[in-house]
């Protein structure tokens, strides 16, 4: 590997998230974004099926992640931790924060039918989602979006990766079109 | 935690938990579901009879959203039943904005089966030094040397604002001039008013006021003088002490 290879090799093992491209450029400056992307695909591609683990690009960045096969046996002997699971309640109002974002307690209260407050305090704890702006309307109420950790534990690229509500089977029978994400 | 709730609904014999579900809206697609019946033409009495019989054992506190769920249905149900007009196109179906809420609502709980899956899959693989969330820890000890302390300490102290400073006036009360002057006024007079003792006429300040005031006080105690009010707030009288009086 190239040296610049190396030094990414070496900060993407140091961080224990994933790191992004801006991050990655910050390392050497000099080197430009080109170079950086070109090192990237290099590390990538010397991790290919030689290892355990692989360079794998999510929320927004980079980070290296065992490959699925070991997962059962290094679980079941407890060396790492799953993340605890979500319940549907909170998978329900992550969902709707997601889609919809930024978007008030109000109006996720009203998707969801039921009060969803304490739900969302809970998963602000978690880092998955944050304030990000304030609603126009009374009391300027305060509007969530989801964060890169909320990628990071659904495994995506980035918002894009989420399926396009087009997809999902209900919308076909929808008599109504929905709003679309931007 | 509520205890679940188990109810076997005699003849059409389904079992729900309501634990299991997060809110009156999943409870509404379970029974459409359990009924498979079309939600863009919902039997809205047939599902408002099977929502109330389910949600019928629930404590009032947790039930507060799926009570208002069951009142809603049976309004939308009051509402079919009312009488229309053959061919009335201005007719809006009661049940449309339920049914725009349950088509929602089935599209999130798609979604969430998406998610879930996302976050099993992700859950395979390992990131570096994973940790998990931890739980609230107590707060680390405080760690500080004397130096930290003593900067720490001169930037409260530079917080402190400028002291307020207030020049204090030594209070001019002559007590003493109007002694003198009330004692020679005593001995040319048997009695006298307080305008004789105060002296100054109408310039009389407050200050000479006081110091009259204290002195005829300090000369009364001392037995040099008696002071007197024909009534309340009359004029004062000051009259010389006998000599058997002044002891």
């Amino acid at each position: 590997m190239q040296p610049l290879a190396k030094l990414l090799e070496a900060a993407l093992f140091a961080a224990s998230r994933p790191l992004t491209l801006e991050e990655l450029i910050s390392l050497e400056p000099e080197a430009g974004e080109s170079a950086i992307r070109g090192a990237l695909d290099e590390v990538r591609s010397s991790y290919g099926d030689e290892h355990g683990v692989e360079l794998v690009e999510i929320a927004e960045g980079w980070q290296f992640l065992t490959r699925r096969e070991y997962a059962e046996t290094i679980d079941r002997a407890q060396f790492a931790l799953r993340p605890r699971r979500l319940s549907p309640a909170a998978l329900e109002t992550l969902a709707i924060i997601a889609y919809r974002q930024p978007v008030g307690r109000l109006e996720v209260d009203e998707i969801r039918g039921v009060d969803s407050g304490a739900v969302m305090d809970k998963l602000v704890e978690r880092g998955l989602i944050e304030v990000v702006t304030r609603g126009e309307g009374l009391g300027r109420p305060l509007l969530y979006g989801t964060t890169p950790s909320f990628l990071e534990i659904l495994g995506l690229k980035d918002l894009e990766d989420l399926p396009r509500l087009e997809e999902l089977s209900v919308a076909l029978r929808r008599p109504t079109p929905v709003d679309e994400p931007e | 935690m509520t205890t679940p709730i188990t109810r076997d609904s005699g003849g059409s014999g389904f079992v729900v938990e309501l634990e299991k579900f997060s809110g009156p809206l999943d409870l509404l697609l379970h029974l459409i579901r359990e009924d498979e019946v079309d939600i863009t033409d919902l039997p809205i009495a047939k599902i408002a009879d099977q929502f109330l019989s389910v949600i019928q054992d629930l404590g009032l506190n947790q039930a507060a959203d799926y009570l208002e769920m069951a009142a809603r249905l049976l309004r939308i149900k009051a509402q079919m039943l009312l009488p229309r007009r053959l061919g009335d196109d201005e007719w809006e179906d009661p049940r449309a904005e339920l049914v725009r809420r349950l088509l929602e609502y089935q599209q999130i709980r798609e979604l969430v089966d998406w998610f879930g899956r996302a976050a099993e899959r992700k859950a395979e693989r390992f990131g570096r030094g994973y940790e998990a969330p931890p739980a609230d820890a107590p707060p680390a000890p405080l760690q500080i040397d004397l130096n930290d302390l003593l900067s720490a300490a001169e930037r409260v102290i530079s917080l402190i604002p400028e002291p307020m400073l207030h020049r204090v006036v030594p209070r001019p009360l002559d007590v003493e001039g109007a002694t003198a002057r009330i004692q020679a006024l005593l001995e040319k007079h048997d009695t006298f008013g307080w305008s004789d003792a105060v002296g100054g006429g109408p310039h009389a300040t407050l200050v000479d006021v006081l110091s009259t005031f204290i002195a005829l006080l300090e000369l009364a105690k001392r037995s040099a003088l008696t002071l007197s009010q024909s009534e309340p707030f009359g004029p004062m009288v000051i009259k010389r002490a006998t000599p058997r009086e002044a002891a």
